[in-house]
């Protein structure tokens, strides 16, 4: 029996800075992951993930990791994509140190 | 040192040229990232979790007071204010976007530094005894051979796409201080009727598979290094797996064919490569050589040294676990612990590279080196200099007298920076070493080598850590198996596991329950760890790591 789909975020990397990056719902990427858009339907996921891929040459390493709802958003599920949205854990650096724009 | 000739200035400044069109094109989208990604790896360039690495190659870990300020600059200018050196005597930058990039490398060229072959499948950086022309124990400087591997081995057009990365660690000394033993292929120096040569180990390394390396050839001629190596790596290149990368390093090859047909194999190629040697290599040699004459030692009486370290107990313990025999009896090796208790193992601020640059002109005749164990070396200081430098030392939080103890811990970047990890490293060990400063216990456990790596690939040796620890991901949890038992020197053994993982918030009591049951089953304050792990073997302390498991057995 196929396991059941759990939601997912589209996550990348931008290609100038390498900074950690989500697909919005509006099809543009955000530094924020309180900014994805959470999918919560497997077929739509793969549409969405083709969509996000017709922006390679600006960021890289596109795909689906998994997500859930939170108050503010989606949040990690993971401890690897809770790293990733905040910042490494011996300096204030990444994304504990500033916003920045894509 | 080796200084770039005309040839060697050249080659950077083209390939850096290449280079930067080639970062041009992916921004300007005439390239794909399929297609940019392995031309930035050729020149150290990852993409990592929170952004860029940029992977820089301090060959045979010797570095000159410029080069030192040149890492500095790159630093400040277009990083975050520090560098990481790492286990493979590399320095890696965290932070730099991929438009600066190319000038990073200029900048580096400019002091004949590079990023080129520290990554790929391909013959990597070659390390070397950080100690190196220095050590008392040494028969012969091994850079001028590795400065020679390293040219021989730039660009290689047989060996730019092997099966996996390809290792190779040289020594001159009887003391292993290059981990020889756990490389693709591991030089020793040794000695044959009064004459130096290379023991030849190969398929060492740690990983998913550790393997201790094997003797293929006990004794080779110096003059034969080059063809030797070349019929190595073509032996592996013909054998090597290809169908599984997690099987495709020479150690694989060694174990599935076994040493004796591998020898045979390269003795076969080794009569036919070695007759197209006519000679070239060995000039070069005497030229790169001529680079590598030691210092004119200067003289003088130690009485200041002597002086302070009777008077001054700050110092003297310094001094005690800091420095190392040299050659001269007047002179010490310094090694400058970048583990200041409760820091990142292996990182320095520009700031501190510019001073301890400063300090190697002053009292060390301009030389540095990096350690794989992840600290700098003075490898020439005039004793009655001593005093002053660690004075120096102390203005700069470079002073961390702790060298060979339990807070001087290798550490991999873990999952704080790399794609690859399964778990954190760096927190594990900023803790313990945060731990056993608290418990003043530092000096009384006395020489202890804790490695810890955040995955299967071992970048932080922890398979050869008397106390190894690898950090993995259980069921999306953070959990650190633990090993006993490694050993990293001419006496090279793999740690055996101890049991169950710990969780993260678990490791750091484990640690200290260990060292708790090594300071009981010591039979003096002069048996090591080690020792006392091999003289009662693992039951005493996996009966002190697990002791619910011990009151369910009775």
């Amino acid at each position: 029996m196929p396991r059941p789909f759990t939601p997912k975020i589209i996550t990348a990397n931008d290609l100038l800075e390498g900074d950690v990056i989500y697909f919005t719902d509006t099809n543009s990427w955000s530094r924020e992951l309180t900014e994805a858009e959470l999918i919560e339907d497997e077929a739509e996921a793969q549409l969405r993930l083709l969509e996000a891929e017709k922006d390679a040459l600006r960021v890289v390493g596109i795909y689906l990791t998994d997500a859930k709802s939170g108050d503010n958003g989606p949040e990690p599920t993971h401890f690897r994509e809770d790293f990733r949205r905040t910042g490494p854990s011996n300096y204030r650096h990444g994304k504990q140190e500033a916003a920045a724009n894509v | 040192m080796y200084k770039y000739n005309d040839f060697d200035t050249a080659f950077l400044a083209e390939r850096n040229a290449q280079f930067r069109a080639q970062v041009e094109r992916r921004i300007d989208g005439s390239l794909t990232e399929d297609e940019f990604k392995p031309l930035r790896l050729m020149n150290g360039l990852y993409l990592q979790l929170h952004a860029y690495m940029l992977r820089v190659a301090i060959p045979y870990g010797t570095l000159n007071s410029d080069q030192m300020r040149a890492l500095a600059l790159l630093a400040e200018k277009w990083d975050k204010g520090y560098g990481h050196f790492t286990t493979r005597q590399n320095i890696q930058y965290n932070w730099p976007k991929l438009r600066d990039v190319p000038d990073m490398l200029d900048a580096l060229a400019e002091v004949g530094l590079h990023a080129i072959q520290t990554s790929g499948n391909t013959i990597r950086n070659v390390t070397s005894d950080h100690f190196a022309a220095a050590a008392k124990d040494e028969l012969t400087d091994p850079r001028p051979y590795a400065e020679l591997i390293r040219q021989w081995s730039t660009d290689h057009p047989e060996f730019q796409f092997l099966g996996r990365k390809f290792k190779i660690a040289i020594t001159g000394s009887s003391t292993d201080r290059a981990v020889t033993r756990a490389h693709d292929i591991g030089l020793r120096m040794v000695e044959r009727d009064g004459v130096p040569g290379f023991e030849v180990i190969v398929g060492g390394g740690l990983g998913r598979t550790p393997l201790i390396g094997k003797v293929i050839r006990d004794y080779l001629p110096q003059a034969d290094l080059l063809p030797y190596l070349e019929s190595v790596l073509a032996v592996y290149n013909l054998l090597g797996r290809r169908d599984n990368k997690y099987k495709a390093r020479i150690k694989i090859t060694v174990l599935e064919n076994g040493i004796d047909t591998i020898r045979e194999m390269v003795e076969e190629r080794f009569e036919e490569r070695r007759r197209a040697f006519d000679g070239t290599d060995q000039l070069l040699l005497e030229e790169i050589k001529a680079h590598f004459t030691p210092p004119k030692l200067r003289g003088g009486n130690v009485e200041t040294y002597l002086a302070a370290y009777d008077a001054d107990p700050v110092f003297r313990s310094w001094a005690d676990t800091n420095l190392a025999a040299h050659r001269d009896d007047n002179h010490a090796i310094v090694t400058i612990s970048i583990k200041a208790h409760g820091q990142t193992p292996g990182d320095a601020t520009a700031a501190q590279m510019r001073a301890m640059a400063d300090l190697a002109e002053r009292f060390g005749y301009n030389e540095l080196r990096i350690s794989h164990e992840q600290n700098v070396i003075l490898p020439h200081v005039h004793k009655s200099d001593l005093p002053a430098l660690h004075a120096a030392l102390k203005d700069h939080g470079l002073a961390t007298a702790n060298v060979g103890l339990i807070s001087d811990i290798i550490a991999c970047p873990g999952m704080d920076y790399c794609a690859l990890a399964t778990a954190r490293s760096i927190p594990v060990a900023q803790e313990i070493a945060s731990r056993f400063d608290e418990l003043k216990l530092e000096h009384d456990v006395g020489h202890l080598q804790i490695k810890i790596s955040g995955c299967i690939n071992a970048c932080g040796h922890h398979h050869v850590g008397h106390i190894g620890i690898l950090g993995l991901d259980r069921a999306g949890v953070e959990n650190y198996q633990i090993t006993l038992g490694g050993d990293a020197t001419e006496t090279a053994a793999i740690g055996t596991r101890t049991g169950p993982g710990f969780a993260y918030d678990e490791i750091v009591p484990a640690v200290e329950r260990l060292i708790t049951a090594y300071l009981s089953l010591r039979d003096s304050a002069e048996e090591t760890f080690l020792q006392t792990y091999r003289r009662v073997g693992m039951d005493p302390f996996k009966a002190a790591l697990y002791p619910e498991a011990q009151k369910k057995v009775a």
